[in-house]
């Protein structure tokens, strides 16, 4: 079948999507163990979005946020990204440690391991879900944390996808807790042999 | 009345005087800011990739050193900049995360070394830059006399 980028990207889409669906299944029960507590995600809004717009995704390129970075290495070989803005980042913070931290300090390095953890949770999460899908087999490394304007921290993964196109893939995953609403975006970065690979798997290709 | 006009990732832009040009959070990505000392006419270009070859997907050549700067040189030109009048400054190209898996990665570094050699060929002097670190930054460049004015969090604003 020789499908068109666009195309291909549509049908990836779906594929992911689903992959969005069960990895935050299987986040929900991770998160929730974690805290003790019930805790409940939406199903995420898995959007293609053009490398100039990447940057709005959280409200503009200036705004402060926190990104966590992991390595995949393994059958596919790539990043996984998460980024949040800085009242979602400390809002899960409160949530993990179980302190009502308001407003923008410096986070404590308890608090970046804290966020961390979350991370690996996350991409632990959906890494499970892509290996059940494809079958392939997985390791994530140990997660990095940066907080910087958006568009810093999102030119990371804007410049993976960039190789490949001139869109984005982005995950949008939201936590909820009582009251409290964390936003965090997830992006699935894999290198261009890993995403032919991927496709191929995932019988997009 | 001065106007500040915006340049997106992976996008360019040309204005006179007395207009600035400006681009948000430039992480790994390098702002190249070009200005004709005698018009007044500037130019900035937000590049995110060194090279188009071997890129399947190039069909935006302001995404790419190599594509991107000989563009904004003609489109100042098309202004009535002259390349002999012009000088650059560049911000940028920073190390976002500490990614040791491949070169590749290192893709700030990569960017500056690009854009440096590609305004090396088109004989364009560099004045000043800003490059490398770890952190964000936002630029604005001014017409008036090519200040580049640098913004980051938590480090200051400088200008160069």
């Amino acid at each position: 079948m020789n499908l068109s980028n666009n195309e291909m990207n549509e049908m990836y889409l779906d594929v992911l999507k689903e992959l969005g669906n069960i990895g935050t299944g299987n986040a929900v029960s991770a998160l929730a163990m974690m805290i003790g507590r019930k805790i409940n995600m939406k199903v995420p809004v898995v959007k293609m979005v053009k490398l100039q717009e990447v940057p709005e995704i959280l409200g503009g390129a200036e705004i402060p946020v926190v990104g966590i970075l992991l390595n995949v290495e393994g059958d596919i070989e790539g990043f996984i990204m998460f980024v949040m803005s800085q009242s979602s980042a400390h809002l899960l913070v409160n949530m993990l440690l179980g302190t009502t931290l308001n407003g923008y300090s410096e986070f404590t390095d308890i608090e970046k391991s804290a966020l961390m953890e979350i991370g690996n949770i996350l991409a632990g999460a959906y890494l499970t879900a892509l290996s059940t899908l494809t079958g392939f087999k997985m390791i994530q490394s140990v997660p990095q944390l940066a907080e910087d304007m958006a568009g810093a921290i999102l030119s990371f993964p804007a410049i993976q996808f960039g190789e490949t196109g001139d869109t984005a893939l982005y995950i949008e995953t939201e936590i909820f807790e009582e009251s409290n609403r964390i936003v965090a975006d997830f992006f699935l970065i894999p290198t261009i042999e890993s995403y032919q690979k991927m496709l191929k798997a995932l019988g997009v290709a | 009345m001065m106007e500040i006009i915006k340049v997106g990732m992976a996008d360019l832009n040309v204005t006179g005087y007395p207009n600035a040009l400006t681009t948000l959070g430039l992480g790994s990505c390098v702002g190249v800011c070009i200005y004709d000392t005698k018009t007044k006419i500037i130019g900035m270009i937000h590049i995110m990739l060194p090279y188009s070859w071997g890129v399947k997907n190039n069909t935006n050549p302001a995404k790419f050193a190599d594509t991107g700067i000989p563009l904004l040189i003609e489109k100042m030109e098309e202004l009535g900049a002259a390349k002999k009048n012009m000088l650059a400054k560049l911000a940028g190209g920073a190390q976002m995360f500490e990614v040791t898996r491949s070169e590749f990665m290192n893709i700030g570094k990569r960017n500056v070394e690009a854009a440096k050699k590609v305004l090396q060929e088109q004989n364009i002097p560099i004045v000043a830059e800003d490059t490398g670190g770890n952190y964000g930054r936002t630029i604005i460049f001014y017409s008036e006399d090519g200040r580049l004015e640098i913004k980051t969090i938590g480090k200051g604003t400088k200008t160069i």
